[in-house]
């Protein structure tokens, strides 16, 4: 067979003969009958022309982040992507050779690593950061494992707060069975925030991992103070889950609280909120457990005529040189979206970065105050807890029908949470950054009272 | 390529030291230059049960990572913590200061080398 033209028939038969089988359907005849289709009913070929005149239609009835106002968040933020982003990533030199599988000849994209790297490690105050991970769900994954190989897979109970996002946690449950681990997950109290006493309770001796996201799902900043201690009482690891990105710029991240590990997702960095993807995963742990952490990792060296240049460093953990007794089966990284984020970061700066997240902690906050004020019969769920740019708020009728009805009036009001959340279920997440103008929370408001409004009218008047 | 004439040899390159009821072992001198320099040691925790023939740790070259063998079963009673700082201890002085961990066991019917037969063993290789 040619080794990058598809199979043609006479080298489909050789194949079938070779696995001793007869026809096609012999060889799907394990799938279940219930996920098989007959056929595709599709329309006849067009030529390019139309499909592009199709697909455009289509995309005309798609909204986006772009096109209305956005309050979207939960784990993806739609923040400026500043011209240079997109300039620099399309650039042929790092396009074609994203990711370094032959990598001291690429020593531009090594070097555009070892920035990412400098700067997650300066955003979240630890020591070391990977060259990235795949998104922040996988990141968070890694994590855990990574304690379970650190306390040498002795401990397999993992503590996790119900406020890490639902989606990270229903991803690291489809690890945890397969290799042994033992997931237990505490609840947070009625102020959306962590119960300490409660994570202290179901931290033991058999634990290897404590992991909590701050902010958190529902939007609330944690306190992350005593985290770590509760976790080192017992010699589990603490880790420190982050969703929003941009919040390191304001928040300190648990490098600061004595942390084992901060992970996440930084796709708010330079990579735009599309459907799917890609995120940007990255993963940032201490020194001393440097041999046990996943990916790539990029190093500082010199070259042999004496001059700086990058290396590839500890790949000896890597699936590519150790088989089957590799660190982690990830032995590659994001290698487009770290560049983004990090273009994107040294384009904002970091006096910029920080305005950036104060003038999103500013517009957030006066959107709360204003649902509040205004008399809006919308109210805080969590009206004494601190949060960064994004929150949960309670109405008259649930966050599912609201955002519905929002989305007819053009508005992207928030995110229901009914579809994880049993304690909020009525909750709708609303998120703000930069790109909400007052235009945009004046209609957002304006929505939600008239939701309010038409409910009182059509509800029979009590004494 | 020096062979000590007091220690017992695994087919794996490791040396053993009987001292007691317990034994020191570490890593030979051929296997160490095979290794080249070494630049980490990860080693079983004192506490720990070790299994004949099984993997009992890790050590990492400039080149590769390799797994250190255990040559008998029992109890790790101690670890060589000087390593961790000093992993080309492993290199310098690989029958003394460069011994790995010490465990409390036996040789007894466990399949190992008299500095002869290694020696052989190593001729073998070489060629």
């Amino acid at each position: 067979m040619h080794p990058w033209i598809g199979a043609g028939s006479q080298d489909r038969q050789d194949l079938l003969h070779e696995l001793g089988l007869e026809t096609i359907d012999q060889l799907f005849a394990r799938l279940p009958e219930s996920v098989c289709i007959d056929r595709l009913d599709l329309p006849p070929a067009q030529d390019e022309t139309s499909l592009r005149r199709a697909f455009f239609d289509l995309g005309l009835n798609t909204t986006t982040a772009a096109r209305k106002p956005s309050f979207l968040g939960a784990g993806v933020y739609n923040h400026i992507r500043p011209a240079a982003v997109d300039a620099v990533l399309s650039r042929a030199e790092f396009f074609t050779s994203y990711t370094p599988y032959q990598p001291e000849i690429s020593q531009g994209t090594l070097q555009a690593l070892f920035e990412f790297q400098t700067l997650m490690t300066r955003l979240t105050g630890m020591k070391v950061s990977n060259a990235s991970l795949y998104d922040g769900a996988t990141a968070l994954v890694e994590a855990v494992l990574f304690a379970f190989r650190v306390l040498r897979l002795k401990r397999p109970r993992v503590v996790i707060a119900d406020t890490v996002h639902p989606i990270y946690r229903s991803v690291l449950e489809t690890y945890a069975d397969p290799t042994g681990l033992e997931i237990v997950t505490v609840p947070a109290g009625p102020d959306g925030r962590l119960d300490i006493e409660a994570l202290e309770a179901a931290i033991t001796d058999n634990t290897c991992c404590v992991a909590v996201q701050s902010p958190n799902f529902l939007g609330v900043v944690e306190d992350l103070t005593v985290v770590a201690q509760a976790a080192h009482r017992v010699g589990a690891l603490a880790v420190h889950v982050v969703t929003e990105a941009l919040s390191m710029a304001l928040l300190k991240a648990g490098g600061h609280f004595d942390f084992d590990v901060v992970c996440g997702e930084a796709q708010s960095f330079g990579v735009a909120p599309g459907y799917g993807g890609p995120h940007l995963g990255f993963f940032t742990c201490k020194e001393k457990t440097i041999r046990q952490m996943p990916g790539r990792l990029c190093g500082e060296t010199l070259d042999s005529e004496g001059n700086r240049a990058f290396c590839l460093t500890l790949s000896t953990r890597e699936q590519h040189i150790r088989r089957a007794k590799a660190t982690s089966n990830i032995c590659t990284n994001q290698g487009m979206m770290a560049l983004a984020a990090t273009v994107w970061l040294e384009a904002i700066g970091g006096a910029g970065l920080r305005r950036l997240a104060e003038d999103n902690l500013s517009r957030a906050h006066e959107l709360a105050r204003r649902l509040v004020d205004e008399d809006t019969g919308w109210r805080l769920a969590f009206p004494d807890s601190p949060f960064f740019n994004e929150f949960l708020i309670q109405g008259p009728i649930g966050g599912a029908e609201t955002a519905r009805k929002a989305a007819e009036a053009g508005i992207l009001a928030g995110i229901p949470v009914a579809r994880w959340s049993t304690k909020w279920p009525d909750g709708l997440l609303v998120a703000v950054t930069e790109h909400n103008s007052s235009a945009d929370l004046d209609a957002l408001i304006e929505v939600l009272a008239h939701t309010t409004h038409h409910q009182s009218a059509t509800r029979p008047n009590t004494p | 390529m020096s062979i000590p004439q007091d220690l017992l040899y695994t087919k794996s390159h490791e040396w053993v030291r009987v001292e007691g009821d317990s034994v020191v072992i570490g890593i030979t001198h051929y296997a160490q230059d095979q290794l080249g320099e070494v630049v980490f040691v990860e080693l079983p925790a004192v506490g720990d049960a070790v299994e004949a023939g099984e993997e009992m740790g890790t050590l990492e070259s400039v080149k590769a990572v390799s797994e250190i063998l255990a040559p008998l079963s029992g109890e790790v009673i101690e670890a060589n913590e000087a390593l961790e700082d000093s992993p080309d201890l492993v290199n310098k002085s690989p029958f003394d200061e460069g011994w790995l961990v010490k465990i409390k066991g036996s040789v007894e019917g466990m399949d190992l080398l008299d500095p002869q037969s290694y020696a052989t063993l190593l001729e073998a290789e070489q060629h």
